[in-house]
């Protein structure tokens, strides 16, 4: 018999881990939790398998009472994998609490089993495990939540990049549409593609619609003139399209220049401007 | 930022500012609520509907507790900026609305209340 204040958690798992599996398997595939639709039986094997045996490890070094230590270094770093893969999955931060959670009840069983007659010391370890996996279970969310956050800046990123299309209009004459609030991050992107794109095709001219930027104040004036002033220093004339009247009349009592453009009411007029500039005429056929 | 923005526009589109009144009182919003955050070190905004004998208006003021202006007069020079701006946000904003005041001291703060009437 073991003595008052040992566990004997360490001995249940090394010597029913196979049985302990079984069930934990069982047990996730039958709960309400179970995602047989997003994780494969032979995947789910697999991890459970594997953070058992990392888990019996870490139980062995005998640090029960705090899951940040090294001890449980290994078994932190499997669940911060599962977390992240699920997190881009489509799993829900409870679906991978529960992959933890879930164990409770197979270690609950044979500790029942092995504790006897002893309820005291049954109460104990019931105890332990409790605590040991649910910190780990809240380490799962937390790991979940810091993936989500991730993912959706990159999403962000990459909506950002979609939504400043740089287009051809014709041959040398490049436009890019701008539609929502100009910050500091989005005028970068814009800017960047737009000088790429100046460079790749040789344009001579570039056209920036503000038709759908709602407020044009000194900072976003400040994003326009910068972007003005580089397309020059590759040897692009930039044309500022879109400039409604309230817009315009704004600009002018806020006392903004914005010098080195061409400035034109609409697309249209801009379009027309650039064709004219590049030696085109347009005219139009008789029918 | 965006959400004073928003709410100015909101009120001005409900108390039927003209488009231009409402894009200058949005921009003059905008340019004060950024000056309170990057050279305020962050404040409150507050929104007021006025009536005045039948004279309708909206006033808003910034308040923060940053560095304060030492010399207001220069501050309202265009073109004069203590950061990388352009030097145009109180200046020009002065101009967008019909009345501008603006109360502060160094080391305790600065507080721009504007109003525009209908
Ligand atoms: N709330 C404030 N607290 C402290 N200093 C301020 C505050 N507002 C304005 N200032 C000072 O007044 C100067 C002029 O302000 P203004 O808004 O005209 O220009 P800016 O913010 O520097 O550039 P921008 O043209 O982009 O607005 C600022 O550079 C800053 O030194
Ligand atoms: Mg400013």
């Amino acid at each position: 018999m073991a003595s008052p204040d040992s566990s004997i958690l360490p001995a249940v798992v090394r010597d029913h881990q196979r049985e302990i599996l079984q069930q934990w398997i069982a047990e996730q595939s039958s709960g309400s939790n179970a995602r047989s639709d997003l994780l494969s039986d032979a995947e789910l094997r697999q991890q459970s398998s594997e953070f058992l045996q990392l888990f019996r490890e870490a139980v062995q070094a005998g640090n029960l009472g705090n899951v940040m230590g090294t001890e449980w270094q290994g078994v932190r770093e499997l669940l911060a994998t599962v977390s992240k893969a699920n997190a881009i999955r489509g799993f829900t931060p409870i679906d991978t609490a529960t992959f933890v959670l879930s164990l409770k009840r197979p270690l609950f069983q044979q500790l029942t089993t092995d504790a006897g007659s002893d309820a005291d010391l049954l109460a104990r370890e019931t105890w332990t495990v409790t605590t040991v996996l649910d910190s780990l279970a809240l380490f799962t969310t937390e790991v979940f939540q810091r993936s989500r956050e991730e993912v959706i800046s990159r999403q962000q990123q990459e909506l950002m990049e979609l939504s400043t299309p740089v287009v051809k209009l014709w041959d040398g004459i490049l436009a890019v549409p701008l539609i929502g609030t100009l910050d500091s991050a989005r005028t970068q992107v814009v800017m960047e593609s737009l000088l790429q794109r100046i460079v790749d095709t040789e344009a001579g001219i570039a056209i920036i619609d503000i038709a759908g930027v709602p407020t044009v104040d000194t900072l976003v004036a400040q994003h326009l003139i910068k972007t003005v002033a580089a397309a020059r220093l590759m040897g692009a004339e930039c044309i500022i399209s879109g400039i409604r009247p309230q817009i315009a009349q704004t600009i002018v009592h806020l006392g903004v220049e914005l010098v080195g453009a061409v400035t034109k009411a609409t697309l249209a007029d801009a379009i027309l401007y650039a064709l004219r500039q590049s030696g085109w005429s347009v005219s139009r056929g008789r029918s | 930022m965006v959400s004073v923005r928003q709410a100015v526009r909101a009120w001005a589109v409900e108390m039927k500012f003209s488009l231009v009144d409402q894009t200058k009182l949005v921009t003059a919003a905008s340019e004060l609520a950024r000056n309170t955050l990057i050279h305020g070190g962050g404040g409150s905004a507050r929104l007021e509907a006025l009536e005045d004998g039948g004279r309708q208006g909206i006033r808003l003021i910034f308040e923060d507790q940053g560095p304060g202006i030492e010399d207001v007069k220069l501050a309202l020079t265009d073109g004069y900026t203590t950061g990388h701006g352009l030097g145009l946000g109180l200046s020009g904003s002065r101009r967008l609305v019909n009345e501008f005041e603006i109360t502060t001291s160094p080391g305790e703060g600065t507080r721009v209340a504007v109003t525009k009437w209908k």
